[in-house]
């Protein structure tokens, strides 16, 4: 019997430690993978000239490091993708939690699950066959391979995501809000407006900054899609323009640069780039979902 | 009880996993103690096509040789060959000096065979009124200094530029060649404005579908769904189209050799294979595809 227990101790000291290791190691994994784009990256602004990689022209095989059009491209095809996805995507959790019969809920639910599925090569594909041609022929464009397509993909693959935590956020938002509000004479679309929506905003600007960091890293269907042509906006219309985003130069390029030239160190220091946009944009996401919490915690406390 | 039998299982799945990875290693040896010899070939995505057919007739004749051929663009092939990692690279355009320090610098002596030619045709939509064009027309066209089709003859449309990335050989074989018009101390580059596209199908489905767009692509490559332009090389010189004929009695402007490297002591199946692919039956294939034979 007592053996019997020593053995159970035993056990659990030794699945508490596979569990530890598991949970330490992803933070070991971030620090190796930052430690390992600062070792590969950083070296870019000593070898090749600053006045090249804050330039405006992006020539790799010349010797053009520009990055400006890289970020302006990656930043514009993103947020176009939010003017799109954000309406599009609070809109489907809105009704999916405050309108939808339960029946239609069971089919809407796993469709939108499958689109989280679907490999952005297959989205791609669609777009260049289908999106860009359609979109040239309607807006009159000279190409449809523009930003404005890889933004209309993009809205598509962050949907998913905005959608799935909007609607816990919703979801959170006491019944005896909405009970008010309509006690109050409130019809049911200025209850969802004035009171759900807005009581869950925090879960919300949590779902839009998540999208986001989605959008931001997404390469396969920008690289097909956006004609990837690195030029700095002239005006207004460079939604509508080619654009080339900074993942899909990393992607296209990285392939054929000798390991350790200038070329290679500002790929990766365009990973850097990537690395902490994305980090800044989770950290916001994070401070506001805590915002949030501490905020409703006081309101009903 | 049942915990203690999960361990067991754990610990057993272990042994299990750790046993099969010593039985592949072990069957990889048996296969490269036989006879069978696996070739590494990869590079232009203009000679994969090529580089396939001739690697399936080759495999055909020769089981014991196997041939595994990727594309990727000439720039990764020999990339590849400098690395070690690939046997035959496969180069659109000859290999650049720094190039050949790097492989000698990793004690690789790489040895060049010119195994076809090639010509790049210069495409726009059949719908485009425009059918020759001088060469200065078009490097002006891609210095992004003529912007609309009526400046050469065409409507009022906006010129939408198309290239390949410039990781693949025929995009720097343009930029040479026709930017440039093969001024070596010319620094001129394609416009900002030019698409890069990844791959020689996104250049052929943009330019079918899109009345404004121009592209260049190997002969090899060109579909009837799309118009191939007539070139001259000068204005007042006669406007040729591209063909085997023109390319090899030199009257069409736009054409290369293409190359395959293998290091200067490479084993005696590649030496075998090289010396196929330069023998008449290979060379047959080479029409086959819309390239042009290199002759004996």
């Amino acid at each position: 019997m007592k053996r019997q227990e020593h053995s159970v101790t035993r056990q659990e000291w030794v699945i508490n430690l596979v569990i530890k290791v598991s949970g330490y190691s992803s933070i070991l994994f971030v620090t190796l993978i930052f430690l390992f784009l600062m070792r590969e990256g950083l070296p870019a602004l000593a070898n090749a000239p600053l006045s090249s990689i804050f330039g405006a022209r992006w020539y790799p095989i010349e010797g053009y490091f520009g990055i400006w059009p890289l970020l302006f491209g990656s930043v514009i095809v993103t947020l176009g993708a939010l003017l799109i996805g954000i309406p599009f995507g609070v809109g489907t959790s809105v009704f999916i939690s405050e309108i939808a019969p339960p029946w239609l809920n069971n089919i809407i639910k796993p469709v939108i699950e499958i689109l989280a599925g679907l490999p952005s090569v297959v989205l791609g594909f669609l777009g260049i066959q289908v999106a860009a041609p359609f979109l040239r022929r309607l807006l009159d464009l000279p190409t449809g391979l523009s930003a404005f397509t890889g933004a209309v993909l993009l809205a598509l693959i962050a949907t998913p995501t905005i959608v799935s935590i909007t609607e816990d956020a919703l979801n959170t938002v006491p019944v005896s809000y909405r009970q008010a509000a309509l006690a109050l004479g409130a019809t049911r679309w200025q209850t969802i407006w004035g009171v759900t929506v807005p009581a869950a905003r925090s879960g919300i600007l949590t779902a839009v900054m998540l999208g986001v960091g989605r959008s931001i890293g997404e390469t396969m269907a920008v690289m097909m899609v956006t004609g990837n042509a690195a030029v700095l906006p002239h005006g207004l219309d460079a939604l509508f323009k080619p654009v080339r985003t900074m993942t899909a130069t990393i992607a296209s390029e990285m392939g054929e640069v000798a390991n350790g030239s200038p070329h290679y160190q500002v790929l990766f220091f365009i990973g850097i780039v990537l690395f902490v946009l994305s980090l800044a944009v989770n950290i916001v996401a994070s401070s506001m979902s805590l915002r949030g919490r501490t905020r409703s915690e006081r309101v009903l406390s | 009880m049942k915990r203690h039998l999960f361990v067991t299982y754990l610990l057993l799945l272990l042994l299990l996993a750790g046993c099969t990875v010593s039985s592949a290693q072990g069957a990889a040896e048996g296969a490269s103690s036989e006879a069978t010899v696996s070739i590494q070939n990869k590079g232009s995505d203009t000679i994969v096509n090529l580089a396939l057919a001739w690697a399936e007739r080759y495999q055909a004749l020769h089981p014991e040789t196997r041939i595994s051929v990727t594309g990727g663009g000439s720039g990764t092939g020999i990339t590849g060959l400098i690395d070690g990692t690939v046997d035959i690279a496969n180069a659109s355009r000859a290999m650049k000096a720094e190039e050949i320090d790097a492989a000698k610098a990793n004690g690789i002596e790489p040895k060049e065979y010119v195994i076809a030619r090639d010509a790049i045709a210069v495409i726009v939509n059949p719908e485009n009124p425009v059918n020759r064009l001088t060469l200065e027309q078009i490097s002006l066209i891609y210095r992004g200094v003529i912007t609309n089709w009526m400046e050469v003859g065409g409507d009022d449309r906006p010129i939408v530029l198309l290239s390949r990335e410039t990781n693949s050989g025929t995009h720097v074989y343009f930029l040479e060649s026709v930017v440039r018009l093969g001024n070596k101390s010319d620094k001129t580059i394609f416009a900002p404005e030019t698409l890069l596209l990844p791959s020689s199908e996104g250049i052929i489905s943009e330019v079918r579908d899109n009345p404004n767009a121009i592209g260049y692509d190997g002969l090899g490559y060109v579909t009837s769904e799309v118009k191939v332009v007539a070139v001259a090389s000068r204005a007042g010189e006669a406007y040729v189209l591209p063909s085997a004929e023109t390319v090899n009695d030199g009257k069409y402007a736009i054409s290369r050799d293409l190359y395959m490297y293998t290091h200067a002591d490479a084993s005696q199946a590649i030496r075998d294979y090289m010396d196929w692919i330069l023998g008449p039956e290979a060379q047959a294939i080479v029409t086959d595809l819309g390239f042009v034979p290199v002759n004996p």
